[in-house]
């Protein structure tokens, strides 16, 4: 049906000019703002699944593939193309837009129509993160996500929003720029800026590690990987609802994603001599962060905590693959089961991170506070409400049957290949997220009405049902049967397995 | 067959959506015709299911229903496994799940007093507990037919969910939500070990498919692997690491403490959840995985060991409980330790036998046990009950009868599930087996001990003054028939079942292929052609067994205490002073897992929070460094015109330099 049509293009430039048009709707209109942003996000949406219904998944090839020279002296294309790992990414930001749209809808009420705009701005940005193949192209639409992203946390968020926002944007800016400096340099090597071109230049392995570390400070930023993780818990609290649910749902995956697109396949020489570094950031994350969440008395903290641990799995499954690859086990090597757990992941954790942050989310805009001091006894005001936040809390806790389960098992299982006590220090999340999710559900859902503002509380509404059910269907739907996504993945993912693995 | 399998499965997970979703449009009657309905379906076919597998109509069944996932080296496909085990499992779970339904209508039915004036989750909470012991019952069954390990994990932490949701029902009692966290983690602690005992599979016998992983090892025996510097077998890692999660799900030392707390969920869920049917799936996962146990022996002496310390020392706990439920509970975890006993003598199929009929007499104790609280207005505490008797004759006589079972009387069916557990245990002492010799003794006078604290319940509860208030007194009746007749219904397999099934089951070819025992441990064979001869015999025989004479000790000195001379109580007291004071502490167990590793988790999660997030990576790293600026900054500052050409002719000479040394010089750099 969408034949021949730049599906990714559209998917592109629909919401960014969309937005500009919610933008210029202005200051009295804003129940129009809102539907106009409802109608371009759900087109988007449902264009975007034109994506999946025309994908072939038996091929690691890119495909919707859109080409033509965009600055010719330099040699730099507008070059798009989606694979098995960024078509679900596209489609998980479309979804997650939908999500944001609806979720602010009566509870923005400053300026609705920026806010608004910025997040359809910002949807078409992070679609061209994901489909871009040329270099600079990337560049372009890796950095301008910050842009709407700085505006929603310092518009629209908390009493301490400025130094948010400020370490937010120093933190991730400071690693891209050492990661535009390598781009550069890979394109002088290949003579393009294609980033498929890149791969296979069998670079000197000191250079190797010099673009690995580049790429490292961009991306370990965005995961965010233990030690440069401090950022996200504060952006998490000052912003707005819909900027943690983007924040965490997307934008984190940019990182892993661009470990899977660059890191490893530019770089595998690179990428062998430090998986130790990577394996150790990654555990540090899962067990440190772990722990840390634990302790945290602000809802919002806690599961931004919960996100770095999550990650940890991701970029665990990543670079645990090479030791997997010299293991002994019967079963053949687990490679592919690594970097399928890991991708799996990004994308569970997509919706579980989303649905706890829309969760306190529903809380915040009745009680007008994240501290889990202030509340107890909800699940008697808000019981559906309860039952939700209860069923996402088992999904951050990988409760099997849910999304959450589904990349923490098969990388678990992977990693064991690769060492018993990888596996081991990474299964401990299955005492420590079920420790500090299921801690803050009973200080908040369960015992007596604590306090007045509980008493007053009422239970969701059916705007608020309705994201939340639909949530709950796809935590669900991925829990029962990943298969389908799996499948969409796998051919990908082993290519480039087999990229890896050749150039050592 | 596949269709009879799916629906027996799915019967109870419709039952528990649709009385979970529309629970309130149902109204309570609607709502538990729903849920028994579908428990009455799966229980009905679960019983055509054995009859065709008993008969050999039906061959074993192994079969996929759909993929779950495929990747390369790894496919799981949700399936089932129906043989003689998975059967008999099934059987038990619907049954006692079709009883506990039932009751339910009488126990929970004036559920809205347990409520807050107000409270949200107080609405419709009758039709929300039907849908949770639906859901059990679906987890359940899972767990039990599963054919690969994912779907079996699957189901091991789906009714750990639902016991968690269940333990915390009356979610505003602070008791019970921290009893169902408590549970839940404890179990997570288990399942930490249970996930990695899975790993070691999928990487040595290289599938989570039962059948191949069993073939696999099979072939392989003998293979080992390195761990903590040295060689060990992969068996004995594998099974000792599945071994921690059964610890966990069926409660046994260290890791039992969750089960005497989750009592605070209401009676009937004790029944299914925490006596009957959930705390054994350890029990089954270890006689399922029999032909990976049977390979290391390592790994059934250390079942062996932990068994005999759950079900003597566990037993001794339940002499100073007062709380009615408490008592049965740790009786529980006492014998959960025999069965585990059973399995590390490597009679597997005594310890399913003896969770067959544990599941009868123990749900029936506890549901009885629910028939006083509702006659006591929910009041717990035996020392404000006594002489119950002529007021509920009923739940007195069926009460008896099941512990009667419980301490194991010859001819009723604990006795001879118990007995064997014994005899077997003895038996692999004598040939050797690690271990054995230990659980030996503790099975034994593990005997006397639950005779004691059986009857001690017994006459506490219904024979004696009549110690309640007045008020308590006079609305003193028998519970409904709901609740009396499920009673009476258990009451009597917990008599009969013994009598016709253990020759088949014990010593015969029940089991089949179903449960793997290599022919040197094959201590209930010998048993099969030694001791047994027929039921009747094998009850006679009692009369020259020590266990029996120490059951009739138990129940003798409980009735001089309790019942003919209770002057002499404070006495005895006093005389075990210290030791009663170690029991009451329950050995410091809960201690060592609240204060110690919970309390240990938050204080490291505190220190790295402040010391290493706040204090060194943001406070020296990131904002020293920003301080740090601000200094040089300050310094720099007569530097700073405020105009912008400046700055831009800065960036300008800046952005030269760098493309000169990025298009010149690069190479050079790195060479």
């Amino acid at each position: 049906m969408f034949e021949g049509w730049p599906v990714l293009s559209l998917l592109i430039w629909l919401p960014i000019l969309g937005g500009l048009a919610v933008l210029m709707t202005g200051e009295r209109a804003a129940d129009f703002s809102r539907r106009l942003a409802l109608a371009i996000s759900v087109v988007v949406f449902v264009l975007s699944l034109a994506l999946w219904a025309g994908f072939e998944s038996g091929t690691a090839a890119m495909q919707f593939v859109e080409r033509t020279t965009w600055i010719d002296t330099f040699g730099i294309e507008y070059f798009l193309g989606v694979d098995g790992i960024s078509m679900p990414l596209v489609i998980l930001t479309t979804f997650s837009t939908v999500l944001v749209v609806i979720a602010g809808w009566e509870v923005i009420r400053y300026k609705p129509q920026q806010y608004l705009a910025a997040f359809l701005v910002m949807e078409g940005i992070m679609v061209g993160v994901f489909s871009a193949l040329d270099a600079i192209l990337f560049y372009v639409f890796w950095e301008a996500m910050l842009i709407p992203m700085f505006l929603i946390i310092g518009i629209w968020g908390g009493p301490n929003r400025i130094y948010a926002t400020l370490k937010f944007f120093l933190y991730t800016f400071l690693g891209s720029v050492l990661m535009l400096v390598a781009l550069i340099y890979l394109s002088y090597q290949a003579g393009s800026f294609a980033i498929p071109d890149f791969y296979g230049l069998g670079l000197d392995p000191a250079i190797q590690t010099m673009i690995f570390l580049a790429f490292l400070a961009a991306f370990a930023v965005k995961v965010p990987m233990w030690p440069v993780h401090t950022w996200l818990p504060d952006a998490h609290v000052e912003a707005p609802t819909g900027g943690s649910v983007i924040l965490a749902a997307i934008m984190l995956k940019i990182g892993g994603y661009g470990f899977l697109r660059f890191s490893l396949p530019i770089t595998p020489v690179a990428s062998v001599q430090l998986d130790w570094l990577m394996i150790s950031l990654s555990l540090i994350a899962v067990v440190y962060i772990g722990l840390v969440a634990i302790v945290q008395s602000d809802m919002k903290k806690l599961i931004a905590y919960s996100s770095i641990a999550h990650m940890g799995f991701v970029t665990l499954g990543f670079f645990a693959i090479f030791r997997i690859a010299g293991s002994e086990a019967v079963s053949g090597s687990g490679v592919v089961l690594a970097l399928e757990g890991a991708a799996v992941q990004m994308i569970s954790h997509g919706f579980v991170s989303a649905a706890m942050f829309l969760c306190v989310g529903v809380l915040y805009d009745r009680l007008h506070s994240r501290r889990i001091a202030d509340y107890g006894g909800v699940a008697n005001r808000m019981p559906m409400f309860a039952g939700f936040f209860v069923m996402f809390a088992m999904a951050n806790a990988g409760l099997p049957g849910t999304s959450g389960f589904v990349g923490e098992f098969m990388v678990v299982l992977a990693a064991f290949q690769a060492d018993f006590w990888f596996a081991f220090l990474a299964a401990t999340t299955l005492v420590l997220a079920a420790g500090y999710t299921l801690w803050m559900i009973k200080r908040v859902v369960y015992g007596e009405v604590a306090n007045e503002g509980v008493a007053a509380l009422r239970d969701i509404n059916r705007r608020e049902f309705l994201i939340l059910g639909v949530l709950a269907l796809a935590v669900l739907a991925l829990g029962v049967w990943p298969q389908p996504l799996v499948e969409v993945m796998e051919p990908t993912l082993s290519h480039l397995a087999n990229i890896v693995m050749a150039a050592n | 067959m596949e269709t009879v399998y799916l629906l027996i499965v799915l019967a109870p997970l419709i039952g528990a959506a649709v009385t979970g979703l529309y629970g309130r449009r149902l109204g309570r009657v609607g709502a538990h015709r729903v849920a028994i309905g579908a428990v009455a379906i799966s229980c009905a076919l679960s019983f055509v299911t054995l009859f065709g597998q008993l008969s050999g109509a039906a061959e074993p069944f192994n079969g996929a229903v759909y993929t779950w996932a495929a990747i390369q080296g790894l496919t799981v496909e949700v399936g089932f496994l129906v043989d003689r085990l998975t059967a008999m499992m099934m059987v038990v779970v619907t049954f006692v799940s079709l009883m506990v339904h039932i009751y339910t209508i009488g126990y929970m039915a004036d559920d809205e007093h347990n409520w807050p004036a107000g409270s949200g989750a107080g609405v419709a909470s009758y039709q929300r507990f039907f849908s949770y012991i639906n859901l059990f019952t679906f987890s359940m069954l899972m767990l039990v037919m599963a054919n690969n390990f994912m779907q079996l994990f699957f189901g091991w932490e789906g009714v750990g969910l639902v016991s968690y949701l269940l333990i915390g029902f009356w979610l505003n009692r602070p008791s019970a939500t921290f009893a169902n966290l408590k549970a839940f983690l404890v179990n997570r602690v288990g399942d930490f070990g249970f996930v990695l005992g899975i790993a070691t599979v999928f990487m040595y016998y290289g599938s989570l498919d039962y059948a191949q992983v069993f073939g696999t090892a099979a072939q392989s025996t003998g293979e080992t692997m390195t761990l903590f510097g040295g060689e060990a077998l992969v068996a004995t890692v594998a099974c000792i690491l599945l071994l921690i999660g059964a610890m966990a799900k069926s409660a046994q030392v260290p890791l039992h403490v969750w089960l005497p707390d989750s009592m605070e969920g209401p009676t009937p869920i004790s029944a299914l959840i925490h006596a009957a049917t959930m705390v054994t799936a350890g029990i089954f996962m270890i006689a399922r995985m029999s032909p990976l146990y049977e390979q290391s022996v390592t790994a059934l002496s250390v079942i062996l060991v932990i068994g005999g310390i759950t079900a003597f020392f566990m037993g001794l706990v339940g002499l100073v409980q007062d709380d009615i439920k408490r008592v049965i509970a740790y009786s529980t975890l006492s014998q959960l330790g025999y069965m585990f006993v059973a399995l590390g003598a490597s009679a597997y199929a005594a310890g399913v036998f003896h969770l067959m009929t544990h599941a009868f007499f123990k749900a029936l104790l506890f549901l009885g046990a629910g028939s006083v609280i509702i006659a006591m207005h929910h009041k717990q505490d035996m020392r404000e009950m006594g002489g119950l008797r002529k007021y509920m004759p009923v739940t007195y006589w069926t009460m008896l009868v099941g512990t009667l079972a419980l301490i194991g009387t010859p001819f009723f069916s604990g006795y001879y599930s118990k007995d064997a557990i014994i005899e077997a245990v003895h038996l692999a002492a004598t040939e050797g087996r690690p271990g054995a010799e230990f659980a030996y003794w503790c099975v034994l006078l593990g005997v006397f001990v639950t005779a004691l604290y059986s009857f001690r319940l017994f006459f506490l509860v219904f024979h004696g003054k009549e110690r309640m208030d007045a008020h308590t007194r006079e609305h003193l009746h028998e519970s409904p028939r709901v609740v009396t007749v499920p009673l009476i219904l258990l009451a009597i397999p917990s008599v009969v079942i013994g009598w016709f099934t253990t020759g088949p089951v014990l010593y015969g070819d029940y089991f089949g292929g179903a449960i793997h025992v290599a022919e040197a441990h094959d201590v209930l064979h010998h048993m099969a052609e030694e001791v047994w001869h027929g039921p009747v015999s094998f009850g006679v025989h009692a009369l020259v067994n020590p266990a029996f004479w120490l059951t009739v000790a138990g129940v003798a000195v409980t009735w001089v205490l309790y019942i003919a001379r209770p002057g002499l109580l404070p006495g005895v007291r006093r005389a075990f002073g210290p030791v009663g004071g170690i029991l009451e502490r329950k050995y410091g167990f809960d201690a060592l897992w609240i204060n110690g590793f919970a309390g240990l988790g938050r204080g490291i999660g505190r220190v790295l929070w402040r010391g290493g997030d706040a204090g060194l990576i943001d406070g020296v790293l990131i904002n020293g460094t920003a301080r740090t600026i601000g200094r040089v900054a300050a310094l720099v500052r007569g530097a700073q015109s405020g105009y912008l050409y400046h700055y831009a002719f800065a960036m300008i000479i800046g952005l030269l330099i760098l493309l000169t040394w990025l298009v010149g010089g690069w190479q050079g750099w790195f060479a």
